[in-house]
């Protein structure tokens, strides 16, 4: 007789009324192929956990806030927010679809560079750029956003030393309506400090005033605080006209449009409450058109997008390693994946879905991942089918910040794949060895040799 | 190890305790031990005659065996009396 597949048996306390943590019930369905192709030739070939990204989606997210900006205002341009993930293969998707470079390091910037990006095509952002950074900056005619008026000073002394006129921007907090305000970067609109920066841009007549940036936050769901942030952006660049008979050749309203990840406490899911591409240029477009600025000076609107564009494009395939029940009885999942490649999960509750056909039975479940430390909680309140060992899990919504910001530790980190639209998968980031550590490291002569 | 008697059992795998008013859902493998518990079997009866049926090793199945049986003792479904604290 044929024996019956083997399903680990559960039972479930189920609760009348109100939803708990876990939410409703609802079907969790198994997500078994990424773009055509199986998540478990995916794991089999280039082993677990593994990140995969979408380039089909990269391009598709990038065409539809395109179009969105497009159809609404005349002159619009993306500048790919490299912290967001830089890894080339997904730089390089940005740029083909035409989009210029916006770095925040010495380092981002360096590696624009080596990927081909051309320097008046790089926007260079962020509170800490050294005088060498500047310099190399000012010689490639790259967008400079001053943050603060010590680097506005280095740069008036740069601009003696250089042969080119450094183009710079201000970079502008304000206050939009959305709390906290961010206003350690840049220039306060408020209370008139934005202002004075650029006047005495004007009057000193070293530095090629060529554009006004802002960033109010990331992950911001409200569109209209895009709105305010443009309206004031616009203000300045009016009064700059007025009094100066200047130009500001673009508006930069930075990032953070939200993706539709879901943030933890949150009780509506992010692909219910985030705002589209298309909110969001509305209330910005109809701000730029509406503003005291000239017609004919009507600026480029440049948009520093990163999360929005990228995040639903990367998926983190992992394994179940084992089942167990916590001292008071809540069930635990553990999987290969932990936090430290997956730092988005201390602020998103991810969508874990599993990676083969499952049944209809689910249970509640903790997700941890498997580093000896009691942060590595990967999904507080699962409600998973039963999963056993060796199940795969597939986590969505993970291209943006994980891989600038996942840590080495107690393990290597897991290679890397690009699904192209043709879905031929790329490997686009190798793994760690142990080579790839220990080559940094260097052992004083002293320490070489132990007897135990 | 025995069901407490009065608990109700559904074809479909819907339980009911009259005691403290819960329910519960298992699934089909769930309700197939809740059955066999409820007929008086003992663990090893139980355990072979899944071991025959389905697609699974013995540890394996030991250990989601075991691991079931002490969840619907926490549950308190288990009669306490019947001396199953061994496998605890
Ligand atoms: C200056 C600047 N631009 C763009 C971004 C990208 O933001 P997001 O990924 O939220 O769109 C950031 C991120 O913090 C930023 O600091």
């Amino acid at each position: 007789m044929e024996k019956l597949p083997f399903e680990r048996p559960v039972i479930n306390k189920l609760s009348a009324g109100m939803p708990g943590k876990f939410g409703m019930k609802t079907h969790i369905s198994p997500v078994t192929h990424i773009d055509q192709v199986g998540v478990k030739e995916l794991t089999g070939q280039y082993g677990s956990p593994l990140f995969v990204l979408s380039e089909k989606s990269l391009r598709q997210n990038f065409s539809e806030a395109k179009r969105a900006f497009e159809t609404r205002y005349p002159k619009v341009q993306f500048a790919w927010s490299y912290k967001t993930n830089y890894l080339n293969a997904v730089c390089s998707v940005f740029h083909q679809e035409g989009a210029w470079a916006e770095v925040v390091s010495g380092f981002e910037y360096d590696k624009a560079i080596a990927l081909g990006v051309e320097g008046k095509h790089i926007i260079f952002n962020g509170p800490d750029k050294s005088r060498d950074d500047l310099k190399k900056a000012v010689n490639n005619n790259s967008l400079i956003h001053i943050d603060h008026f010590d680097e506005m000073y280095t740069l008036t002394e740069l601009a003696g030393e250089s042969e080119n006129k450094p183009k710079v921007a201000i970079r502008v907090n304000m206050d939009t309506g959305v709390y906290p305000v961010w206003d350690r970067f840049g220039f306060n609109y408020e209370n008139g400090e934005a202002w004075d920066a650029l006047n005495r841009i004007m009057m000193a007549g070293k530095l090629e005033l060529v554009g006004l940036h802002a960033h109010i936050g990331t992950y911001m769901l409200s569109a209209s605080a895009y709105g305010i942030a443009a309206s004031k952006l616009a203000e300045l660049a009016a009064q700059l006209e007025k009094k100066f008979g200047h130009v500001a050749g673009y508006i930069d309203v930075g990032g953070g449009f939200a993706s539709k990840n879901t943030l933890k406490g949150a009780y509506y899911s992010g692909s219910d409450t985030a705002p589209g591409f298309d909110e969001y240029a509305e209330a910005i477009a109809a701000a730029l058109v509406n503003s005291r600025i000239k017609p004919a000076n009507m600026p480029l609107l440049i948009l520093e997008t990163g999360r929005a564009l990228v995040d639903d494009a990367g998926y983190l395939l992992g394994t179940v390693i084992a089942n167990k029940r916590l001292s008071d009885g809540r069930r635990a999942t553990i999987i290969d994946a932990g936090v430290n490649i997956l730092f988005t999960s201390f602020w998103y509750d991810h969508q874990v879905n599993p990676g083969q056909p499952v049944s209809e039975h689910t249970e509640e479940t903790t997700i941890f991942g498997p580093l000896c430390m009691n942060i590595d909680v990967i999904k507080e309140a699962a409600v998973m089918p039963v999963l056993k060992k060796g199940d795969r899990v597939v986590i969505s919504r993970v291209g943006a910040y994980n891989l600038t910001q996942w840590m080495q530790f107690i393990t290597l980190r897991p290679k890397v794949v690009m699904i192209d639209p043709e879905g031929n998968v790329h490997l686009i980031r190798d793994s760690e060895t142990l080579e790839t550590l220990t080559s940094l490291e260097k052992l004083p002569g002293h320490l070489k040799q132990f007897r135990l | 190890m025995r069901l407490k008697k009065n608990i109700a059992l559904s074809e479909t795998g819907f339980v009911f305790d009259p005691n403290t008013g819960d329910s519960f859902s298992l699934n089909r493998i769930g309700l197939e031990i809740v059955e066999k518990l409820r007929h008086d079997k003992t663990d090893q009866e139980i355990l072979n005659e899944l071991l025959e049926n389905y697609e699974i090793d013995k540890a394996s199945l030991d250990k989601y065996y075991f691991d079931f049986v002490s969840t619907l003792q926490y549950y308190q479904l288990i009669d306490d009396t019947t001396g199953h604290r061994e496998f605890l």
